[in-house]
């Protein structure tokens, strides 16, 4: 008698009502699935009647629309009718189908690849409309999966000899530990050479190149470095002035800190990585006031932690973080709240603080957080101020970078077209990403407020990438660790760094 | 025994009801309380799966208990309308309903064995068994992948199945183990006495008495995998079709945690299965299954 | 989606199917071997199955791992005992280690205590496979969702703002002049607030079994000693208690291992920060994200090390319950 196996198939009816139920929410949104992409296609003849096809020379497809992805068929009517204004490197660009196809080799080549990335909710929705075209054009199924982690499944596939062919890869700095065990596919010889120099600035390239071989492409970057500020309750202070040098900062949170208000609001909780905020403002405070030199000497490891350099950007920050009269909610609020949340304070009635420190990619937690608030009226930024003259124009930036891990021709098709404008362009309507890709048009951004940001990232005269991303990862762990005890414990600031400096000693050894 | 059982059958006076109902009271007391005591976490989540996100993070779930009610089936609805959310559910069956069943029969083989035959290095040869319960499965991931992706079974749903009845063996046999080996001697000596041999004894005899046993171990088995998230990603992968709910439901939420809200229903709309398994087997938790095949 | 339903009929008819048949094959096997040959072939044939699913699965990568700590990060060089003399020197790895012990204390007494309290308990009542169920429910949340759960629970605002964690705000209402507490920030609070979360996710683990074990001790035993006139707290301790030893004894071994290799809750509340690390996390990020095997390695072996004693408690256990039948 075999009792107890057949447990399960005793209660059918309960499990059937599951499975109908599940069964039926997913058929349900397959066809809202392709319901919305049948309402995109409607969208793309209503862009090509407006689409720039006077004026809109070189390589353009003519006729065709600019891009097949979602976004009200407004927004893409004002972006295509902006940008039959305005000019851009190369004319405007083609259909994301036709480059994709090009990508291919002119073929359709079926078959599938499998991406992996850390992307979920709407990121991967994004990423999703992205490859639909190449989907469309080429006949290869893309498999994207996303974990959160990533490390651990990369690692895993990579060792055991399973990888996928395209994965996302952490940063510039892990990238650089998979290149040198020789598990990244040189991509010189898959993608344009040429177009890439045409259409990336060199500092975009050589991150994602290690020891002169190209091994990734930025999918997607962001600028890190804004002060966000809501207009209306800064005013008070600032008269419609923005801080122009980190003394200027200095003396406006004072001011706001006398009123009896705490000027700054931020947030280092963030589950696993708690603590990357904190590296954010180091990066901003060593590239101003030490310089891009010393910027590359301190990711490289060839710098100590306890430098004067360094230290000096420790105690610079510490003006602000360490000072309970300048954070609301003082340490611990720091330290408890996450990073996404850090932000709601500034738009309560009355406020509670007035300037935040974040990427750009806040804005979305701002609106989610405080529904009905909106970009320039209720929420704009400033650039870091400059701390030293000599290093003005700098600025920090990171990104999604992409690398391939098996070489196929659907693999090597696939990591082609994402580094086209024109998939790039894609992404960036749908919002909350910008692209390094000089040949993707300001006009077609979201709002302004990523116009500004693309145009920072694309156009300053020292970009530098964000440090703890470039730093082999126990250095950046050990980074956050320092951040979370120095906001908990200012005074320790020496103990901290020696305990980084063993830990870089250690760390770079690899 | 007689006596008791008369005593039980008698109709009893209300006030001897009473006390006895009051005698009985303190143990209803402090079983309901603790069970208040464990719902208290479960229930803020519940509460706050119904609340939109702005309000979350600004009050306390138990405010939404009063007006103004901010409720909200926003996040149930983005949860169940999520691209692939019911063909992980039904992966997830997939994965689950075989890794559970497998281990079981080949648990109970093993402890059966070392339960009642005797053979040199038994001892020692469990406790390795047993030993084997602390093996962390992330540091299997890599060697097993290795071989998988010889054997051409990474990505693959048997795959998964044996791996997770490889992990799930140790504490089956630990378990199972135990179990069998409180059964009364007699009881097996009497069928061996009468010329059963051991594939009757132990199909006959063993496995029915232990039914509370192999249900809660069922249930444990069916739990885990059901939860599982590493593993499946690194023997199966996450592509849409085969990807399990943990893995779904993770990706409800960006790489930066927007969304997370959208946990707070996935937490229940997943917990939904494994609870019904629970309670279904909850009815094999019977009493005095021994004392009927002692006497028989 | 019709050929998966066919798959899954085919194992879950087939597999048990298959293996009935290798029973009855042995069997028949067995019965062909002389007598004096047989009892020394048959249990390991019963014991092959298990044996060879955890030959490739857990003995198999062991053996490796334990080649592996003594070699260097990328499995290279040989490095002797370095690995093992980093990890004892370091602090961050010595205050994981320190962690791992009050987990092994706290939580394991917490969890069989509670486990064992409801167990016995619910099993008096004619509701206890709801009450069980109450308790068991936590069990059948994935880590993931637990994270949010105490999230909720542990949550922090500063004393200007309403209380959005719901310890802060009971202890608020109810304790005069309380100021909220971080609680996952607080040293060494944090530890035992995430043993606390912990405890309320396996208590149910140990109610489970316990209560399973409970429904063989014979009721008629029980009936006879209340008719008597013992007293609830007798009963236990006099019947109950010695009668599910070897029960006790599993849960209690199972539970302390998984205070061992408690890895998910913390990895998900604080990663280890603010000291609340323990070693499992350690290895995870040694491996997965330092991407040093021979770290990693070499606490999967302290891990394996620390199960011994454990091992050895069991086997007196098992030779006194041999003994007694």
């Amino acid at each position: 008698m075999r009792s107890g196996r057949f447990f399960i198939v005793r209660q059918p009816l309960v499990l059937l009502a599951f499975v109908c139920l599940l069964a039926a929410c997913s058929s349900n949104n397959n066809n809202k699935a392709n319901g919305g992409n049948a309402a995109n296609n409607a969208a793309k003849p209503v862009a090509s009647s407006i689409a720039p096809a006077p004026g809109a020379a070189g390589t353009a497809q003519p006729g065709s629309p600019a891009a097949a992805a979602t976004g009200a068929a407004s927004r893409t009517a004002s972006a295509a009718t902006a940008r039959a204004g305005s000019p851009t490197a190369g004319g405007t660009l083609g259909d994301p189908g036709a480059a994709a196809l090009a990508a291919a080799g002119g073929k359709k080549l079926g078959g599938s690849v499998n991406v992996l990335g850390t992307w979920g909710g709407s990121e991967q929705d994004s990423f999703l409309a992205m490859v639909k075209p190449f989907e469309d054009a080429t006949g290869v199924k893309v498999n994207y999966e996303g974990t959160r982690d990533l490390n651990a499944v990369l690692t895993t596939r990579v060792q055991g000899g399973n990888p996928p062919e395209l994965a996302g890869l952490p940063g510039p700095g892990q990238m650089a530990q998979f290149a040198q065990q020789g598990k990244l596919i040189d991509l010189g010889g898959v993608l344009d050479v040429n177009a890439m120099q045409q259409q990336y600035p060199a500092s975009w390239l050589q991150l994602a190149q290690v020891n002169g071989k190209q091994v990734g492409i930025f999918i997607k970057v962001a600028l890190k470095g804004p002060i966000w500020y809501d207009p209306k309750t800064l005013s008070k202070f600032s008269n419609g002035q923005t801080p122009k040098t980190f003394d200027d900062l200095l003396a406006l949170s004072d001011k706001i800190a006398q009123s009896g208000t705490t000027p700054w609001c931020e947030g280092m909780e963030s589950g696993a990585a708690s603590g990357w905020p904190g590296t954010d403002w180091l990066e901003d405070i060593v590239l101003r006031q030490a310089g891009p030199d010393v910027y590359d000497q301190w990711y490289q490891g060839k710098i100590k932690w306890s430098s004067p350099e360094i230290k000096q950007a420790w105690q610079t920050w510490g003006k602000i973080i360490a000072n309970p009269k300048y954070v609301f909610g003082g340490s611990q609020t720091v330290l408890s709240t996450n990073f996404g949340d850090a932000g709601n304070p500034m738009f309560s009635n009355p406020p509670k603080c007035y300037l935040m420190h974040q990427g750009s990619f806040i804005t979305d937690f701002f609106v989610k957080g405080t529904p009905g608030i909106k970009p320039i009226t209720d929420f704009n930024f400033f650039m870091f101020p400059d701390i030293d003259p000599k290093y003005t124009g700098s600025a920090e930036v990171a990104g999604d970078l992409f690398g391939m891990f098996k070489d196929t021709p659907q693999a090597r098709a696939l990591i082609k077209y994402l580094a086209t404008p024109e998939a790039q362009s894609i992404w960036v309507k749908r919002g909350g990403a910008l692209s390094a890709n000089k040949l993707v048009s300001p006009d077609i951004y979201p709002d302004q407020l990523a116009q500004e940001q693309a145009q920072i990232v694309t156009t300053t005269k020292t970009a530098k990438f964000d440090a703890s991303d470039l730093m082999p990862d126990a250095m950046s762990t050990a980074e956050y660790k320092a951040i979370l005890d120095y906001i908990q414990n200012p005074g320790s600031l020496d103990s901290i760094l020696a305990n980084l400096d063993k830990v870089q000693a250690d760390a770079y050894k690899q | 025994m007689q006596i008791a059982a008369l005593r039980k059958s008698v109709a009893v006076s209300f006030p001897a009801r009473l006390g006895h109902a009051l005698r009985r009271g303190p143990l209803h007391i402090i079983i309901i309380a603790i069970c208040l005591l464990w719902m208290v976490p479960a229930v803020g989540l519940l509460v706050s799966s119904f609340r939109p996100p702005s309000v979350v993070t600004r009050t306390g779930w138990w405010t939404a208990l009063h007006p103004t009610f901010h409720f909200t089936l926003d996040n149930y609805q983005k949860v169940l309308t999520t691209n692939h959310m019911g063909q992980s559910f039904v992966n997830s069956l997939f994965i689950a309903v075989p890794a559970t069943v497998i281990p079981i029969l080949v648990a109970a083989y093993a402890a059966y064995a070392f339960a009642w035959m005797e053979f040199p290095g038994r001892d020692w040869l469990f406790l390795i068994v047993v030993g084997l319960l602390v093996v962390p499965p992330q540091m299997t991931l890599i060697p097993v992948l290795r071989l998988y992706t010889n054997l051409h079974l990474a990505g693959t749903f048997p795959g998964l199945w044996l791996a997770h009845t490889g992990y799930g063996l140790p504490f089956a046999v630990y378990l199972l183990r135990n179990f069998f080996g409180s059964l009364p001697r007699e009881m097996m000596e009497s069928a061996y006495v009468d010329g059963a041999g051991p594939f009757t004894v132990f199909f006959r005899l063993v496995l029915p008495t232990s039914v509370p046993a192999l249900a809660s171990l069922a249930i444990f088995q069916f739990m885990w995998v059901w939860n599982d998230l590493l593993i499946a990603l690194v023997y199966l992968g996450g592509a849409p079709s085969v990807a399990p709910m943990p893995v779904t439901i993770s990706n409800l939420v960006n790489s930066l945690g927007q969304n997370w809200q959208l946990l707070t229903a996935a937490a229940f709309i997943s917990m939904a299965l494994p609870l019904t398994v629970f309670f279904t087997l909850q009815r094999y938790f019977v009493s005095g299954i021994l004392t009927g095949s002692v006497k028989g | 989606m019709s050929d998966r339903i066919i798959l899954a009929l085919v194992v879950v008819l087939g597999v048990p199917a298959a293996l009935v048949g290798y029973l009855a094959l042995i069997e028949w096997l067995v019965r062909g071997v002389s007598n004096h040959w047989r009892p020394r072939l048959r249990p390991w044939l019963w014991l092959l199955p298990v044996l060879a699913f955890l030959g490739v699965y857990l003995v198999y990568p062991s053996l490796k791992t334990i080649y592996l700590s003594f070699l260097d990060a990328s499995s290279q060089k040989f490095v002797g005992l370095d690995n093992y003399r980093y990890i004892f020197t370091d602090r961050t790895n010595l205050i994981s280690l320190r962690n791992n012990v009050l987990w092994v204390i706290f939580f394991t007494g917490a969890v069989v205590t509670f486990g064992l309290l409801i167990a016995v308990l619910t099993d008096r009542v004619r509701y206890e496979s709801l009450a069980r169920g109450v308790v068991f429910l936590p069990m059948a949340v994935s880590f993931v969702a637990a994270g949010v759960i105490w999230r909720f629970m542990y949550d922090y605002r500063p004393p200007s703002l309403p209380q959005t964690g719901t310890v802060n705000a009971l202890l608020g209402a109810v304790v005069p002049g309380f100021t909220p507490h971080a609680w996952l920030i607080q040293r060494p609070l944090n530890t035992f607030a995430i043993i606390g979360a912990s405890v309320w996710m396996w208590t149910g683990f140990a109610a489970v079994i316990l209560a399973a074990a409970l429904k063989g001790v014979p009721a008629d035993v029980l009936e006879a000693a209340r008719v008597d006139g013992a007293g609830e707290w007798q009963v236990f301790w006099r019947i109950i208690f010695p009668l599910l030893g070897t029960t006790i004894a599993v849960v209690t071994t199972t539970v302390v291992i998984i205070a061992l290799k408690a890895f998910d809750i913390v990895y998900v509340m604080t990663n280890g920060n603010y000291d609340t690390d323990v070693i499992a996390n350690r290895m995870y990020k040694e491996m997965f994200n330092f991407r040093n095997f021979g770290r990693a390695s070499a606490i999967a072996v302290i891990l394996l090390c620390a199960i011994v004693p454990v091992m050895l408690y069991n086997l007196r256990s098992f030779r006194t319950q041999e003994a007694t039948r």
